[in-house]
């Protein structure tokens, strides 16, 4: 089982067009065909009783789209919001529901083509302040280390996080 | 296989080329091309054996011979096209009966099958309903034979055997009576409309299957195709005294209005930005730096623009509205059925099939519908004897209407029955416990006992209405689409209900208040009032609640802030600080009244209710998002959410 995930994944990821970006000091990437634009920050509309690393929703010509804290939904540090931050807005997978996720990321970097034979896995890593599951694999490219987003399983999973208020952090005021 | 297919292409030029109304004076050089084309087919239909056809294409060929004219030439013309085109189709599909069947493999997109039949079953009740009224309805029964035409084809594309057949068999009856063969009978209805229940289901099992659920397709039809095909062999000798002849090819050949499907989501694309290029305009003619442009022609493309920007708008909000006619429709369905089970005598009166509603609430009106001319049925209208007894009509009459007002569209669901009897009503609220034995009710609080949860006055379960919902189920799903119903009724004469519905969900009035940096849009059919309070307004009870004093009525006083929790306060710049209490918004939720302090009012406006998108999921207490005029979202408060499960220590 184990195997064929990680064969599936050879096969299919580590090949094309990726959109990096940084992080902190890290940088990280995502196929393209993923990335619907890249919007420069602005005002955000927070949602009560959303999780928390949901920031809110902004306007996306005439839609709502919500925006996610990507360094938080990592389980990063709490940074101050550089100058060069922007918002880069997603396509989920169709599996989960097809609207737009807005993500917040440090800045972008450059669009680079990466080689299946950059790819390597990394399942031994997992650095303490970086969630597991989201970074499995990371290209090596002219020198430079890029981790690879996991970027269905970061959008994934909303649905219960958000929904049903009493699981996440809001279990404790539930009870009040 | 080819062969057949060129054949129905043959025949759609030959059918082409005689219904052009111009046929008769047109010249030699068109009607020899079209000769030549019914030769072909002629000649096609003889390669497939298909004799009749064949031996139709021929006689039509020899009717466009040039020497033949007349003044009937076109209408023997058309009439042979017609019966060309039926006996291909017919041989055709007998021809692919005998070959084996396709077969519907997983993974068929179902979503054609499913969209077109749909259409035409619910094309199909409504003709059955108007031939049952009106035997000699031509038109109906042509109409009926189109759609089960048409749904034969369609099964038999998608493969489903049982489905195709039951078509098949229907519309061969209807062919009879289309033919004069045949009467209207009381049978035939039955059976047609057995039928389209069957395929109904069809449709229904398919439309799962297009979901990627698996369910498999309904092919349980033994009982239905033998008592079809009884019908079919009875040699029905009574001689129709009006026969549906067909009247007029060229009437039988009409469309309904011009239509395209277009997917729900464009639609929805289409309004968004129609919204947002408003907001944009206005931004643009709120603009200082355009606003001192003094040259006119610039101010009159400025206004031009804007009157556009409108019009475009409000087109764009049409296309997602409907006409409450089908569910209405619909709805003479179901009474029928209720009816034949019930030995009432009745008639269904309808009106204002007109009235255009959002498509989402016009689906949804469905069931509360469906369960209110079931109640009318079944406990409103009295058995014949009796009402004679009371001096009306043995027959009963059901009013369905729908009229507009004031941004809104009001059904009424009404019957001359017995009425609601009070006392009765009263009993049982006390046995449920629902309201206290010292209670002195009015006679309009009494009715509105009935939208109580738990409560039912039906003492015999029937087989229609006893399926365990109801008036409490009613007005909680007119609630869902912000709707009110409300009950009048007086004894021995009937009840009236009344449903009253916004014209779309898309668009609400609403309150646009600020709390600290927050601004939060309230729906404005939940606000009771606005005002400041005074210093003696709100007092605290207990050290814990805040209670407002308004008008010697004690309202308590709930803080966004505990409401909204700290989720939204502690996100970001802006902690969610004590507001300054500077008003106090009334508002009226899960039947509490709460009094919510906020800085300041920023007025009235129509919103575009926007979903905060699937992926947030629903939240409790958040009804949706909406874009404010200056381009910015604000949250809608559901303030039912908000207040109801917790209840926030408030006293009922």
């Amino acid at each position: 089982m184990e195997m064929m995930a990680i064969k599936a994944r050879q096969e299919t990821a580590g090949i094309g067009k990726y959109l990096a970006f940084w992080l902190g000091r890290e940088e990280f990437a995502v196929p393209v065909e993923r990335i619907r634009e890249i919007i420069p920050w602005q005002e955000i509309t927070p949602v009560p009783q959303a999780a928390a690393y949901i920031l809110g929703v902004i306007n996306l010509r005439g839609r709502v789209v919500p925006v996610m804290d990507l360094r938080q939904r990592l389980g990063m540090h709490m940074l101050e919001r550089g100058a060069r931050a922007c918002i880069v807005v997603m396509q989920p997978d169709k599996g989960c529901a097809r609207s737009p996720i807005g993500v917040v990321v440090d800045g972008v970097s450059e669009v680079l083509q990466i080689q299946r034979s950059e790819v390597e896995e990394t399942a031994a890593l997992g650095n303490g302040s970086m969630q597991m599951g989201y970074v499995n694999q990371i290209a090596k490219n002219r020198g430079k280390v890029k981790l690879l987003l996991e970027i269905d399983s970061v959008l994934a999973g909303q649905k219960d996080a958000a929904g049903e208020p009493g699981t996440l952090e809001l279990a404790g005021r539930g009870s009040e | 296989m080819r062969r057949e297919a060129q054949l129905l292409q043959l025949l759609d030029g030959v059918i082409g080329g005689v219904f052009t109304p111009a046929l008769a004076n047109a010249g030699m050089a068109e009607r020899r091309q079209l000769r030549q084309l019914v030769e072909q087919t002629a000649a096609c239909a003889k390669e497939l054996t298909l004799e009749h056809t064949e031996a139709s294409a021929l006689r039509l060929a020899v009717l466009l011979e040039p020497e033949k004219t007349g003044f009937d030439f076109q209408e023997r013309l058309e009439e042979e096209a017609e019966q060309l085109q039926c006996l291909a189709e017919r041989e055709l599909e007998a021809r692919l009966a005998a070959e084996a069947p396709p077969v519907a493999g997983p993974g068929m997109p179902w979503g054609d099958f499913v969209l077109e039949a749909r259409e035409h079953l619910a094309n199909i009740e409504q003709e059955i309903l108007r031939l049952e009224r009106a035997p000699e309805d031509s038109e109906a029964v042509h109409a009926l034979f189109r759609s089960f035409h048409t749904i034969k084809g369609l099964a038999a594309i998608a493969g489903i055997e049982t489905a195709r057949k039951v078509a098949h068999q229907t519309e061969s009856l209807l062919d009879d009576v289309r033919e004069g063969r045949r009467p209207v009978s009381g049978v035939l209805i039955g059976l047609a409309l057995a039928s389209a229940d069957f395929l109904g289901e069809v449709v229904s099992a398919a439309e799962q299957l297009d979901r990627g659920e698996a369910v498999t397709i309904p092919e349980d039809a033994d009982e239905l195709l033998s008592q079809l095909y009884g019908a079919a062999q009875a040699e029905n000798k009574a001689v129709a005294v009006a026969a549906p002849r067909r009247t007029s090819t060229a009437g039988s050949r009409k469309t309904t209005g011009s239509a395209v499907k277009v997917d729900t989501a464009k639609l929805d694309q289409l309004v968004d930005l129609a919204g947002e290029l408003v907001i944009a305009q206005s931004l643009v003619q709120l603009d200082p730096e355009l606003a001192s442009i003094k040259e006119p022609k610039t101010i009159k493309n400025l206004n031009h623009l804007g009157r556009i920007t409108t019009e475009l708008q409000k087109t764009a909000m049409s296309l997602r509205v409907v006409p409450i006619g089908q569910t209405f429709r619909r709805m003479a369905r179901v009474f029928r059925d209720i009816l034949l089970e019930s030995n009432k005598m009745a008639v269904l009166e309808t009106s204002g099939e007109d009235a255009e509603l959002d498509r989402t609430i016009v689906e949804q009106l469905a069931d509360p519908l469906m369960h209110m001319i079931r109640n009318a049925v079944d406990h409103g209208l009295e058995f014949p004897d009796e009402r004679e007894r009371a001096g009306k009509p043995a027959e009963g009459r059901v009013r369905l209407a729908a009229s507009h007002q004031s941004g809104h569209v009001v059904i009424e669901v009404s019957d001359d029955g017995r009425g609601l009897d009070q006392e009765r009503i009263l009993h049982k609220a006390l046995e449920r416990n629902l309201v206290k034995e010292q209670a002195q009710l009015a006679p309009a609080e009494i009715l509105e006992l009935i939208f109580q949860p738990g409560f039912s006055t039906s003492e015999e379960v029937t087989s229609i209405s006893g399926r365990g919902v109801g008036m409490d189920v009613v007005r909680r799903e007119l609630e869902k689409l912000r709707g009110r119903v409300e009950v009048r009724s007086e004894a021995g004469k009937g009840t009236t209900f009344l449903l009253r519905v916004p014209l779309t969900l898309a668009i609400i009035d609403a309150l646009v208040v600020r709390h600290s940096n927050h601004r939060f849009i309230l729906p404005l059919n939940a606000v009771r009032e606005i005002l400041q309070p005074g210093a003696q307004t709100i007092y605290t009870v207990e050290d814990r609640h805040e209670v407002a004093l308004l008008r010697d009525r004690v309202v308590p006083v709930v803080r966004m802030e505990s409401l909204l929790g700290d989720s939204v306060a502690s996100r970001r710049e802006g902690v969610l600080r004590p507001s300054s209490d500077s008003v106090l918004v009334v508002v009226e939720a899960g039947s509490k009244r709460v009094a919510l302090p906020v800085d300041e009012v920023q007025g009235k406006q129509e919103v575009v209710i926007k979903s905060l998108g699937e992926w947030m999921g629903r939240i409790r207490g958040v009804a949706g998002g909406a874009i404010l005029g200056d381009g910015s979202v604000g949250i809608i408060l559901d303030l039912d959410g908000l207040m109801g499960k917790e209840g926030y220590g408030l006293a009922a």
